[in-house]
This record gives C-alpha cells, sequence and structure tokens, in this order.
C-alpha cells in the first residue's frame, strides 16, 4: 500500500494513454481514502462513500476494485483471487484491469503479494503484516434479509441492537438443530459492530479474527466501505450451547492431499464420479510443488 | 485425470472477438455508422442520454452501436465514460418557460394560450407495419403543414396557479445546491431534489411499472396531464470569474407536469397537487412515468398514508438505477462454487438429519 501523494495528483500515467493511473483520478482516489481511513478508525462500521461508475458491472467487484485503485501505487504486487482461483474468469478480468491501467506487478502467490483483491475466499497460507486484503462485498448490510430498510438498520447499527440476528441464528437451531448458514455467516468486530464478512465460507470466518493484515471491504453497488485494522478481534456469532464450527470434509484434496483447506467438489463424470480438490489454487500448487500429493494427482 | 481450470484470459480475448463478429454481422450488408444512428434512431438515442445523464448525441449513438443495441449496455457504457470526467461548472437552471415547443399537449384543457401542437407522435399512429420500409431508398416526405410555434408559450400550472388551485413550490429558503447523486450516495431520507435526479437517471421500465402500479389501485393517484411539452431550451451559465450569464447552447427536453387530486390535510386546503418529469431528448413515457412517481413518493410530505410500494422512497429509489439492478442480477453468472460447495454440504447434512428422522406416514391427512 505504498498510496501516491499530493506531489503527483492529476499527472497523467503511461500504463495507458488517457486514462489516469489504477483508472480512478486522483480526487476520487482521496475521497475513498477518506472512506478507508474512516473505516479503520470505526472497526466494522459500514462508511458511505460516492462510488463510482466503473467499467465493469456493478456486483462484479466494482467496490472492491475502486478500494484497490485508492490503495494502490506503483511498488505494489497484486494479486486477484476469485473463488480462492487465480484463474477464474472475473479474477483474470480484474488481475488485466489493473495490469493495463496501473502496470503494476502481479502475482499468483499469496506471500509476494501486497494487495490481494478477493471475491468469496481468504487465502489459505496465512497473510503478514504490510499486507492488505481487499474484500468484493455484494451486501455490505448483515441484516438486510432481515431488514431490508437502511434508515432501520442504520439507527440498529447505532444502538448496537442486534437481537434480530440473534434471533434469525436461534431459529435456525430451532428448526434444523443447528444453525443454517454457511458463507457470509456475521461476525462482531471489536466487540461493537455486526459485520458481514462477505461471501466467504465460514471456514474463513477463523482467518479474520486478529489477522496481522489490514482487510478492507469494498461494496460499490451499495456504495460502503467498512474495514478491519491489523489484530482486531472478528467474532462469529454462537451460542454458549451451539458453538461455531467450519466445515470439515471427509476427504484430503485429491491433487495435494491437505487436509485442512477449503475443498471444491468437482464432478468428473456423469456417473457419480466427483473429486474434491482445493479451492485455493495457489496454495495447492505450492503443495504439490513441495512434493505433496493426493489420490488423485 | 482433473487438471484445474485454467486459460480464462485466452476465453476473454476470444469471446471479445466472437462479440466483434456478432456486431458486425453479415459483412456483405454495409456497416451501421454512428452518423446513421444518431439521425435515424433518435428515440433511443435519447433514452440513452437520458438515462446516461450525459447530453450528447453522436456518444449515446456511438454506445448503441458498441451495444448492439442493447440500451441498457450502452448507458452502461455512457456512464462508465461520465464518471472520472471533471466537472467544469453548474448551469443555471433552465427555463421551460421560454421553450419554444415542437410538441405541447395538456389533457386539462380544451384549449389555452400557446394552443395544443401535436408535434411528432407516435400517438395517432395507427400501429400496421408499414411495409414500404422494407423497400430501400426510403420515402421523401413532403413537410409538414400548418402553423410553427414561433414563441414561447406559457405553462398550464403556471395558468392554474393564478387563481391559487395548484399548489406552489417556492425552492427552499437559501436555494440549497442539490445533492449530486454521481458524487454523493444516496443517504435517507432523501429529499425532493434528489429523488428526482435519481427517477431521471432510473430505468424508464421500472419507473413504468411503478408509475402503472399507482393507476391501479397501488397507491392513491388521480392524475391528469397538466402538461406535457417537448423542444429546445436553452442552458446557461455564469462563470464566477465573469459575474454575467452567457449561452452555452441549446439542448432538447421532454417536460411533464403531472397535476393531481388533492383533498388537502390539517394545515393545506385541497388543492391540485403536482409531480414532475424531466428527460432529455424526445422521451415521453419516461417523463409521464417519472412524474407519476414523483408526485407518489410524496405522500409522507402531503400526509398520506403510505401502503405501497410505488410510496416507499427506499423501495424505488433503491431499485430505479438499471446499472446497479442489472449488474447484480447478472453477477449470478460469476463462478459460486465456493458457496454453492457451502450450501451443498449443508443440504446434504439437513436431508440425511430429516430421513433419519421417524417419518410421518404419508397417508396421515395435513
Amino acid at each position: 500500500m505504498n498510496a501516491r501523494t499530493d506531489d503527483d495528483l492529476l499527472q497523467p500515467s503511461e500504463a495507458t494513454a488517457g486514462v489516469n493511473f489504477a483508472y480512478l483520478d486522483e480526487r476520487t482516489k482521496r475521497m475513498i481514502r477518506r472512506a478507508i481511513l474512516k473505516a479503520v478508525a470505526i472497526p466494522g462500521h459500514q462508511v458511505p462513500f460516492g462510488s463510482r461508475e466503473m467499467p465493469l458491472p456493478y456486483g462484479w467487484g466494482t467496490g472492491g476494485i475502486q478500494v484497490t485503485a485508492a490503495i494502490l501505487g506503483r511498488d505494489d504486487t497484486l494479486k486477484v483471487i476469485d473463488q480462492g482461483s487465480d484463474d477464474t474468469v472475473n479474477a483474470v478480468n480484474i488481475r488485466r484491469f489493473f495490469q493495463r491501467t496501473a502496470g503494476v506487478a502481479t502475482t499468483t502467490r499469496t506471500p509476494e503479494a501486497s494487495v490481494i483483491q478477493t471475491r468469496h475466499r481468504i487465502p489459505e497460507t496465512p497473510l503478514r503484516e504490510g499486507q492488505v486484503i481487499v474484500y468484493q462485498v455484494p451486501v455490505p448490510e448483515p441484516m438486510q434479509r432481515l431488514e431490508p430498510r437502511e434508515t432501520e438498520t442504520r439507527t440498529l447499527h447505532a444502538l448496537a441492537e442486534y437481537g434480530l440476528m440473534h434471533v434469525k441464528l436461534y431459529e435456525d437451531i430451532a428448526r434444523h438443530g443447528h444453525i443454517a448458514t454457511t458463507y457470509d455467516y456475521p461476525v462482531m468486530v471489536n466487540g461493537r459492530y455486526l459485520m458481514a464478512p462477505s461471501p466467504i465460507p465460514k471456514f474463513d470466518n477463523p482467518k479474520m479474527h486478529m489477522n496481522p493484515a489490514l482487510q478492507l471491504f469494498g461494496a460499490g453497488r451499495e456504495k460502503r466501505i467498512y474495514a478491519v485494522p491489523p489484530y482486531t478481534t472478528v467474532e462469529s456469532l454462537a451460542f454458549d450451547d451451539h458453538p461455531f464450527e467450519v466445515q470439515r470434509w471427509d476427504t484430503p484434496c485429491a491433487l495435494c492431499g491437505a487436509t485442512d483447506t477449503f475443498l471444491d467438489e468437482v464432478i468428473t463424470d456423469d456417473k457419480g464420479g466427483r473429486l474434491h480438490v482445493c479451492s485455493d489454487s495457489d496454495h495447492c500448487q505450492e503443495r504439490q510443488a513441495a512434493g505433496h500429493t493426493g489420490a488423485g494427482a | 485425470m482433473y487438471v484445474a481450470v485454467k486459460g480464462g484470459e485466452t476465453a476473454i480475448l476470444n469471446s471479445y472477438r466472437l462479440l466483434d463478429r456478432q456486431r458486425r454481422g453479415d459483412t456483405a450488408l454495409a456497416e451501421l455508422s454512428v452518423d446513421q444512428i444518431r439521425e435515424q434512431l433518435k428515440l433511443a438515442v435519447d433514452r440513452v442520454m437520458t438515462e446516461g445523464s450525459v447530453y450528447d448525441p453522436e456518444l449515446a449513438a456511438l454506445a448503441i452501436k458498441q451495444a448492439s443495441g442493447d440500451l441498457v449496455e450502452a448507458i452502461f457504457l455512457l456512464r462508465a465514460y461520465r464518471a472520472t470526467l471533471p466537472r467544469l461548472g453548474t448551469t443555471l437552471p433552465i427555463d421551460t418557460g421560454r421553450m419554444q415547443p415542437e410538441r405541447r399537449i395538456s389533457a386539462t384543457f380544451k384549449d389555452l394560450p400557446g394552443g395544443q401542437l401535436l408535434g411528432p407522435t407516435y400517438d395517432y399512429t395507427q400501429r400496421l407495419l408499414d411495409f414500404a420500409l422494407l423497400a430501400e431508398g426510403g420515402v421523401n416526405t413532403p413537410p409538414a403543414e400548418g402553423r410553427a410555434v414561433s414563441e414561447p408559450v406559457p405553462r398550464v400550472v403556471d395558468l392554474l396557479n393564478h387563481e391559487g388551485l395548484i399548489e406552489r413550490r417556492e425552492p427552499p429558503q437559501g436555494d440549497p445546491a442539490p445533492t449530486d447523486l454521481t458524487r454523493e450516495p444516496l443517504r435517507f431520507p432523501a429529499n425532493r431534489a434528489t429523488r428526482l435526479q435519481n427517477l431521471a437517471r432510473g430505468d424508464e421500465g421500472f419507473l413504468l411499472a411503478m408509475a402503472y402500479s399507482t393507476q391501479r389501485g397501488y397507491a392513491h393517484s388521480h392524475p391528469f396531464v397538466g402538461e406535457l411539452r417537448l423542444g429546445q431550451v436553452e442552458v446557461v451559465v455564469e462563470p464566477e470569474e465573469l459575474g454575467f450569464a452567457v449561452s452555452i447552447g441549446d439542448i432538447e427536453i421532454t417536460e411533464c407536469e403531472m397535476v393531481n387530486q388533492f383533498a388537502g390535510s390539517k394545515t393545506e386546503p385541497p388543492a391540485f397537487t403536482r409531480g414532475y418529469g424531466l428527460a432529455f431528448g424526445h422521451c415521453e413515457r419516461k417523463a409521464m412515468a417519472m412524474s407519476l412517481v414523483d408526485r407518489a413518493l410524496r405522500a409522507d410530505e402531503l400526509d398520506e398514508a403510505v401502503v405501497s410500494p410505488a410510496q416507499d422512497p427506499e423501495f424505488v429509489l433503491s431499485h430505479s438505477d438499471s446499472l446497479e439492478a442489472s449488474g447484480f442480477v447478472q453477477h449470478l453468472k460469476l463462478p459460486h462454487y465456493v458457496d454453492f460447495q457451502a450450501e451443498l454440504a449443508l443440504v446434504r447434512q439437513m436431508r440425511a438429519e430429516a430421513l433419519a428422522q421417524p417419518r410421518l406416514d404419508e397417508d396421515t391427512p395435513a
């Protein structure tokens, strides 16, 4: 995160003629940085910002792209993942966008990246101090499905009145015997704000807790930015008699043999054949390069 | 053996090429020019300018060409273009009373100062396919007969104003600058200037359906078209360093003043209230729908019961933008493997639990 200073305000970029470095004009970046600073100062609180119409559609990562554009500097190394993988079309498309407009170095290796933009996953490789992870957020308001009115949810946040969500989880338990939320599982940040972690599987929720990296969240369509600063508590909601649990698989990754990662199920034929492979493609490839193999490799 | 999916970049580049070919169609036929679109698909161009929030027929025509005629996509292209343009200044409010109308109708009075002027409209065409247009070469239509209006005509609502029958809405104290929704996020409660800005950019189809719902009992609406006018108005700026106003050109607009019955409240005597619609170019359906929705959204202000979606600002304003709606609906095409995997595991678990429980006899009456 080596953001540019006022000195190079409005300086043209050489990467793409006619387009500023990282696409957004410097005044817009300033506005976004102010929102980010406020978000960092109030962990988990949603800060409204003047989201711009990006050349990619709303709902496809425009919030994350604007946050990344605002913090990206020339010396940064960018990694973009979607569903844990660097190779899915949307990840490729967003990476190309920043290659074209900012000309920054890109990588698929988690430890080498200074900025990681993600949709729906947190990398398996633990993040370190100095790294920034930018989440693409479709619905920033954790209670939107329970109360669609922003005027109402704003008041609930102001009063830290989160009974609505606790009742929803309780009703899950009453009906199913367990909490029936598997992704975008609500968390309490710094003991104060209820926050949507974005649609990551709840498997990834514990990684947010006391993470040494800065976690930024951008919701372009809903025009909100929020943040979890490094080493901040992030607790998944639970009850004393129904503690929070993450997903587990009976089988290891078919390619690298890992037993502690989030696995994607892949259908291999029309006769019910299935494989389970790591959703984090970089982590899986690194393990294979280090000599680990699975049953399907 | 399973190999992780690769090659996203090649696939994207190939899809660009396929899209180019699809757009061009049969190369034995002449390519459609941007000038042709601008001149011959005027109503499409006008809609794209209105919802794209840029008055530039050439760029709107380019966007339509690039989008293969998909107007929502063309609006997206224009919006993305305008997003990072610098703001050079603010114009003075346009004075639609000084418009030289090409079309001006009122449904409230048979005749009125300035007269009724039908102008170009599909309203009274008999919708029969005109097979003459199939033949190339075109038809030379003789110019329209009759008088041309060469002077401004008074607004109908101003005529009603003399009697005090229609509400007056003076600018608020100090006439504060409106929120710029392209720079500030929409917040609730939203004032009328903000609501109108949102509606002006809103999707025509959405506003049409919302407006229609107010006519079918989902709101208390008794509307009349006070006036609908189409014509050129002058755009004037007053740069601070000059200190006097300068005309920078004319734009074509459609304006609709919808007049609504109002039974009065504790503080206001019975009168007619107004709903307002404004669009770039010739966009009557949009301007009319906008004015109906604007009026419905004033329910709270006028002490009317808010019982229907069209009266609910959060419902209407949060869902009116075609970019937001189209983007989020279509994002479902993006991969969701991870979330689906999480749901798959949950549904399997729940099914296993359900099957393990003693089953209810299927013949048991419900």
